[in-house]
């Protein structure tokens, strides 16, 4: 169909129309090879939200790669979840799953929607959810529909009532801003005049730790999402940078140079308990936890040039992780265990690479130059990252097989940096 | 092997400012012409004052252009971390500041050009810092009044995509207290 064709022709589509209010604007560029195609037909009464529900629903479902919406022409009478499914019709539609709904306002000024999801191919009803909902919810309340739909079809976690952090430029500010998985309803967490870097989330998705360099030099604070209030997690003497959470967020590993180089302690959140990891006359820095939190891995340049290693958590002899060209930094483990990806230089280009750690394969995933930051999405599937076009900085993101690509881009003359993705929220 | 060629620059550095001490002695007596004893000279007798003990209008050398102190950067090569020759008299100025002021801090600020992870970055900046705190040290500073840090590639200070941008932003700056 439409949609169809216009991949095909290797164009670019825009997913415009549920993102009018958003910062960050998105682009899909290439496709996932093989697609469900899903028919999301408008919920009845959805205008009373002020924005279509369904239109949200088939956006995010198409941005995961996995789906391709269709178009559905107008229905007379127009089905809801309560209708009786005519499954050849909607075969003939060429619609493997078709999703149904309603929108209804409640006397007490709130409204209901309901819906239901159908796999036409098995002609099996999969069941609904009705949520009741403030008009302020609508959006929340569509990405919650898509995780159920995508869950259900696909058989993991939908990331689309995840959230995602970044940094973006503008002029001499800097602001780290808050967003749902696909950009819309961004919030200045914090606004500053010196660089902000390095953004984690907590596991529980209420914390952000991050570098700030107010203080003339880089210092990591942790600041909490709900009330704005920060605390110190180290500002010792020198440089402190590259903050990580432990997976059961008591601790962070931090890149300190108190003692002289670069070099991994951890630190509890609060700033106490300072412990020192790794003794090298290297750089050693950018820890990350294994999702187990069995391993650190990070970048060292012990070996002349800077690659990726891991120790176990608490310290001990590293083991290098990657050998192949002298320039791999910034590992990621895929929530999984299974995965690390990372940036590597490759002829002058810095690109995202993906190593399986049990047959130590290696790929690059992205076609772009000047790659930085990669981060899981918590189910594993994608990896948003920081990358420059037309002189600007950018985010993209990448599904993990490399296939299916994105970039979500902000106003013209910012630059959006350093993205984290949020994890899964209760 | 860094080491060792700041510790012989310091010892050089050491040695000529002992010679500049010794060659300071004074003018030996010149006798009149003819062996004959020279006529005593007349001279009206001058009353000193002296005001160095009271705070006057004194330039601040670190702000004076015509002082190598107002130098503060040191700029490097692509990947590169020692200081150059070029900045030596620079770094030993500022050396000797520390040394005559015990009082003054100094914070050294390690940059790297963009390329590159961020964090990464932050660790080549900092080698940079601390490669020009242990000169300042090994030159008679003491550790408590220089603090090395990096801002990575986070303050460039030219915004190019290029290698003359690049060369302005691999560089360690200074600066002291009051400044920060």
């Amino acid at each position: 169909m439409f949609l169809r064709r216009i991949a095909a022709l290797g164009l670019t589509l825009f997913l415009a129309a549920p993102l009018a209010r958003a910062q960050l604007s998105i682009e899909i560029t290439g496709s996932g090879a093989q697609r469900l195609p899903i028919a999301v037909v408008a919920f009845a009464g959805e205008g009373s939200l002020g924005q279509s529900i369904s239109a949200i629903v088939r956006a995010d479902l198409e941005r995961s790669g996995l789906f391709r919406g269709l178009e559905v022409p107008p229905l007379s009478p127009h089905p809801t979840e309560t209708a009786k499914v005519s499954y050849p019709e909607w075969r003939s539609r060429l619609a493997d799953a078709l999703v149904l709904g309603s929108v209804a306002a409640r006397p007490d000024g709130r409204f209901e929607v309901r819906f239901k999801l159908f796999d036409t191919v098995k002609q099996q009803d999969l069941s609904g959810v009705a949520y009741t909902l403030r008009k302020d919810q609508a959006r929340a309340t569509a990405h919650r529909i898509a995780d159920f739909i995508y869950e259900k079809l696909i058989g993991e976690k939908g990331v689309f009532s995840t959230r995602i952090a970044y940094v973006v430029k503008r002029g001499t500010r800097y602001e780290l801003q808050i967003a749902d998985a696909d950009g819309a309803g961004e919030e200045t967490a914090l606004a500053s005049f010196e660089p902000i870097i390095s953004p984690v989330w907590s596991p529980d998705g209420r914390r952000l730790a991050y570098v700030s360099f107010e203080a003339k030099r880089p210092v990591v604070y942790v600041h909490s999402l709900l009330d704005g209030k920060r605390t110190v997690a180290a500002n010792f003497r020198g440089s402190n940078s590259a903050p990580a959470w432990s997976p059961d967020g008591s601790k962070l590993a931090v890149c300190l140079s108190r003692e002289g180089g670069s070099q991994i302690f951890t630190v509890n959140p609060d700033g106490s308990s300072l412990r020192r990891l790794t003794s090298s006359s290297a750089i050693d820095t950018e820890p990350r936890y294994s999702p187990d939190g069995q391993w650190i891995y990070f970048t060292s340049d012990r070996g002349g040039s800077p690659q990726i290693y891991r120790m176990a958590a608490n310290g001990g002899e590293p083991q290098r992780v990657t050998f192949e060209g002298g320039y791999n930094v910034s590992p990621r483990i895929s929530p999984d265990g299974k995965m690390l990806a990372y940036i590597t230089r490759n002829e002058g280009k810095f690109q995202v690479g993906l190593l399986d750690l049990a047959n130590r394969q290696t790929q690059i995933i992205t076609d772009s130059d000047r790659d930085e930051s990669p981060s899981f999405s918590p189910n594993g599937r994608m990896i948003l990252l920081a990358t420059v076009t037309g002189g600007r900085g950018v985010l993209s993101a990448v599904s993990s097989d490399g296939r299916f690509k994105q970039r979500l881009s902000a106003a013209a003359g910012t630059d959006v940096r350093e993205p984290a993705w949020g994890p899964f929220i209760e | 092997m860094r080491q060792t060629a700041i510790a012989a620059f310091s010892t050089a550095v050491l040695f000529l400012a002992a010679c500049a001490t010794t060659s300071d002695t004074p003018p030996a007596p010149v006798d009149g012409p003819g062996g004959k004893p020279a006529a005593p000279v007349q001279t009206q007798p001058v009353k000193p004052v002296d005001v160095t003990g009271k705070p006057g209008p004194t330039a601040n050398p670190l702000k004076d252009p015509k002082s190598i102190l107002s130098q503060r950067s040191i700029f490097y090569d692509y990947d590169k971390f020692d200081v150059r020759d070029e900045y030596r008299a620079l770094v030993e100025a500022h050396a000797k500041y520390l040394r005559e002021n015990p009082s003054a801090r100094m914070l050294i600020q390690g940059n790297t050009d963009e390329r590159g992870s961020r964090e990464y970055n932050v660790g080549l900046g900092q080698r940079r810092s601390d490669g020009v705190k242990r000169m300042m040290t090994l030159l008679g500073a003491r550790d408590s009044q220089v603090e090395s840090v990096s801002l990575g590639e986070e303050k460039p200070q030219s915004d190019g995509h290029n290698e003359a941008a690049w060369s302005k932003n691999r560089r360690a700056d200074i600066l002291y207290s009051g400044e920060y």
